[in-house]
């Protein structure tokens, strides 16, 4: 019988402890068949974070590296800097990448590091219960934010891909999500895009992924997947931010 | 040979850590023992600036200097400062053309020079370290006169090689001119 | 064997990492340590090595960390404001066993402190610069020429135990210049260490460079392991020197700038009829307990000679069980001590004055 439906071979048979209906699964899968149909899982090398994808090194067959909180674009820099002919990717939540990492993601992006960056942006901090992250919309109910954010105290979200896209290193920027499988193949697409951009030697990219938090969000995997139709999506537009080889540049 | 604690002081952008590090290498080409210390940070530009030079044929200890046996200033700063710090029996080199007043120790031989009257008159207002480092060398011994020209051909930077000869010249001078 | 030199401690430090095999250098800009970044900037790039000016203390060791990672020998420099800074990332590669160098040139502190010389990191390098059960290897120079020898010592080291080192040195020993015999270049086995991550080229399960450890049996397990290899560091690669120790009744225990400052003091003492050794610590930790343990049984008493407020003088009266007293002669904020400082606290440990 014919084979139409399999684990990616960079996917390691761990069973992944994530919650119910959270979308870093999806997102771990597509990155997994991206280095499958590149070809380059004996070659790659990625960085975790600190955060819900935390055990990410236990779930890629490829060489992984656990890094501090927020410091994996550093890390990937040197792993990067030691063999250039690897492929060094770092898989980062908001918390991780917008908040504590800040300076590690702006200037990774400015010295336009040929690293590839595959952001989760779920608007919550998850592995600590569901904190207030860069990332939470105005008014969005946390632990930290039991009110609703308030901007007026607790500031401004983040976006990430416009901030990048105001400095010159970045070679390629896009917001994708994965809510529904006409998006899942858009981020499939991206991811790939920016996996390619690194083996073609283009420099930065960073893959902005809208994700859901069912648990923390405290709503029913569907509902979650329709909250970032109708919540994440106005605030953080889907698009391309900056792409060097093409037109839009932000 | 005797020990020589040479601490060389003034303000910063005198060329005094330049002037020690033609010593330290002259006492390199003499393969003897040789520390070079010098005042660092914020000073370096218009503050107050020193660097401490040893040179001795026993290993050296502290490279910091208590009790100089050689010192050379620049300015009145360093001259209030180091005048009670030599050792008797130690030598005193003055820039009188920046220093208006006389040394009050009487247990010490001070050579007063105008280098940087010197230094103009010669047309290179810059060199007075060299000036007053060609008489502490004729005074002092410390260094020989052949390995004096080698330890400036070392320390200056190949990019300022075509100043060498001018540098000869004003350690020529110092040399020339002492007056105790 | 390389020809005698001239050349500035932090410059000697930085020549002979290259000497070592270093590739990869990664610092900040912080007084009086700069050389150091100046020196890797002009070089590394000629000789198909990387410097990289990080854009934080914090981003450099963490970009070390990620050449450890890789098996390669990397380094990053600083001095104490960044070195505490640091500290999170050599935590990090302790817990991971990834060889790193880190040197500190110390200057005076707490806070933003001052940039004159200082010994005050004592602490912070001797107990594990960073949260967590660990140690680092800890040399102290007190000489140009040793800047270069423990530079390589330091990697070597490192690479030998699998965790970081710290080179220890003060604003003193980086700026001055002393003539230094380069050490002759070391040839590094370049086969791919076996727990390095060099891609799996499909061909061995994953490496995995990790400290999280979420079952409190296998960290306990693992920290076990670590204090193993710690015991044999101790008992197998302490450095002192002994200075006219023979006959000494009274030690001076001090490293660095102001073990050579007490080395002239111990001069003038026994001019003056007064029998004054000193033992030299180079590596901080381990602490060469053993002479000094030894020591106790034969002096009057000791005096800690240190640039800070008494840190080192802690694991004096340790290592020595408290069976002398130890007296201390410090000068902190960038202070030196003196000759004189020395001779006097010899004076009064002659007497035998508390």
């Amino acid at each position: 019988m014919a084979v139409v439906f399999e684990k990616p071979k960079s996917l390691t048979d761990n069973v992944l402890h994530y919650c119910p209906g959270c979308t870093h699964g999806i997102v771990h899968r597509l990155v997994a068949e991206v280095i499958d149909e590149l070809g380059i899982e004996g070659r790659t090398i990625g960085i975790a974070p600190v955060g819900c994808s935390v055990m990410a090194y236990d779930y890629f067959t490829v060489d992984m590296v656990e890094a501090a909180h927020g410091r994996a674009p550093a890390v990937a820099t040197g792993v990067k800097r030691s063999d250039p002919s690897k492929i060094v990717f770092t898989y980062q939540g908001d918390g991780d990448l917008a908040s504590i990492g800040m300076c590690e993601t702006v200037h990774s992006a400015a010295r336009g590091e040929n690293i590839t960056i595959i952001f989760i942006n779920n608007a919550i901090y998850g592995m600590t219960g569901g904190q207030m992250a860069p990332t939470s919309l105005p008014g969005q109910v946390t632990q930290t934010s039991p009110y609703g954010r308030n901007t007026e105290t607790q500031g401004f979200p983040i976006r990430v891909c416009e901030l990048l896209s105001e400095l010159d290193g970045p070679a390629y920027l896009e917001r994708v999500t994965v809510n529904n499988v006409k998006n899942v193949r858009n981020a499939k697409k991206a991811i790939k895009k920016a996996f390619q951009n690194q083996i073609d030697g283009k420099g930065f990219s960073l893959v902005e992924v809208l994700s859901s938090c069912p648990t923390n969000w405290g709503m029913t995997p569907q509902k979650a997947l329709e909250w970032i139709d109708e919540k994440m999506i106005p605030y953080y537009p889907l698009g391309v931010y900056r792409d060097k080889d093409g037109e839009n540049n932000g | 040979m005797a020990d020589h604690q040479i601490i060389i002081a003034g303000f910063g952008g005198q060329g005094l850590l330049f002037s020690g590090k033609v010593l330290a290498y002259a006492g390199l080409a003499e393969d003897r023992q040789l520390s070079w210390l010098p005042s660092y940070g914020p000073e370096m530009r218009g503050g107050t600036a020193n660097c401490t030079v040893i040179l001795s044929d026993e290993p050296i200890g502290s490279p910091i200097v208590d009790h100089p046996n050689v010192v050379m200033v620049m300015n009145n700063p360093s001259l209030d400062k180091y005048e009670n710090m030599v050792a008797p029996g130690g030598k005193l080199f003055v820039d009188s053309a920046l220093i208006g007043r006389k040394v009050e120790r009487s247990d010490i031989d001070v050579y007063y020079i105008p280098a940087t009257q010197l230094a103009k008159d010669m047309g290179a207002p810059t060199l007075a370290n060299m000036i007053l480092l060609g008489a502490i060398v004729k005074e002092t011994g410390c260094v020989s006169a052949e390995h004096l020209e080698e330890g400036l051909r070392h320390a200056v930077p190949a990019r300022h090689a075509d100043l060498i000869d001018l540098n000869l010249q004003a350690l020529e001078i110092g040399k020339n001119y002492t007056q105790v | 064997m390389q020809e005698k030199v001239l050349m500035k401690g932090n410059e000697a430090l930085a020549e002979a990492a290259i000497l070592a095999g270093c590739r990869h250098y990664f610092g900040y800009p912080i007084t009086p340590q700069t050389e150091v970044a100046a020196y890797m900037s002009k070089k590394m790039p000629k000789i198909g090595g990387v410097f990289l000016q990080a854009e934080s203390e914090i981003a450099a060791i963490n970009m070390v960390y990620g050449v450890a990672a890789t098996g390669k020998r990397a380094m990053t420099s600083s001095s104490s404001p960044g070195i505490a800074l640091k500290c999170e990332g050599i935590s990090y590669l302790a817990g991971s066993d990834l060889p790193a160098l880190i040197v500190n040139v110390q200057r005076g502190g707490p806070g933003l402190g001052g940039i004159q010389p200082s010994q005050s990191d004592y602490f912070l390098a001797t107990r594990g610069p960073g949260h967590g059960d660990f140690h680092v290897i800890v040399l102290a120079p007190a000489s140009v020429q040793e800047m270069a020898d423990m530079t390589l010592k330091g990697f070597e080291l490192a690479d030998k135990y699998r965790m970081p080192c710290m080179l220890l040195a003060d604003g003193t020993m980086g700026q001055m210049m002393e003539p230094v015999v380069l050490p002759d270049p070391v040839e590094l086995d370049s086969a791919p260490k076996d727990w390095a991550v060099t891609g799996t080229e499909c061909k061995r399960e994953h490496h995995i460079v990790n400290s999280l450890y979420l079952s409190p049996k296998k960290l306990e397990d693992i920290n076990l392991e670590r204090y193993e290899r710690y015991k044999k560091i101790e008992e197998e690669e302490c450095l002192w020197e002994e200075f006219m120790m023979e006959d000494a009744e009274i030690c001076i225990v001090s490293c660095g700038i102001t073990a050579r400052v007490s080395r002239n003091a111990i001069l003038e003492a026994r001019k003056q009829g007064i029998k004054v050794g000193m033992i030299r610590p180079i590596t901080l930790w381990p602490f060469p307990k053993k002479p000094l343990l030894a020591a106790a049984n034969k002096v009057k008493s000791f005096i800690s000679v240190e640039l800070n407020m008494g840190q080192m003088k802690e694991d004096i009266e340790l290592a020595i069980r408290c069976k002398k007293p130890v007296y201390g002669c410090t000068r902190v904020g960038g202070m030196i001590t003196t000759v004189d400082d020395i001779l006097a606290s010899i004076k009064e440990a002659e007497k035998g004055e508390e």
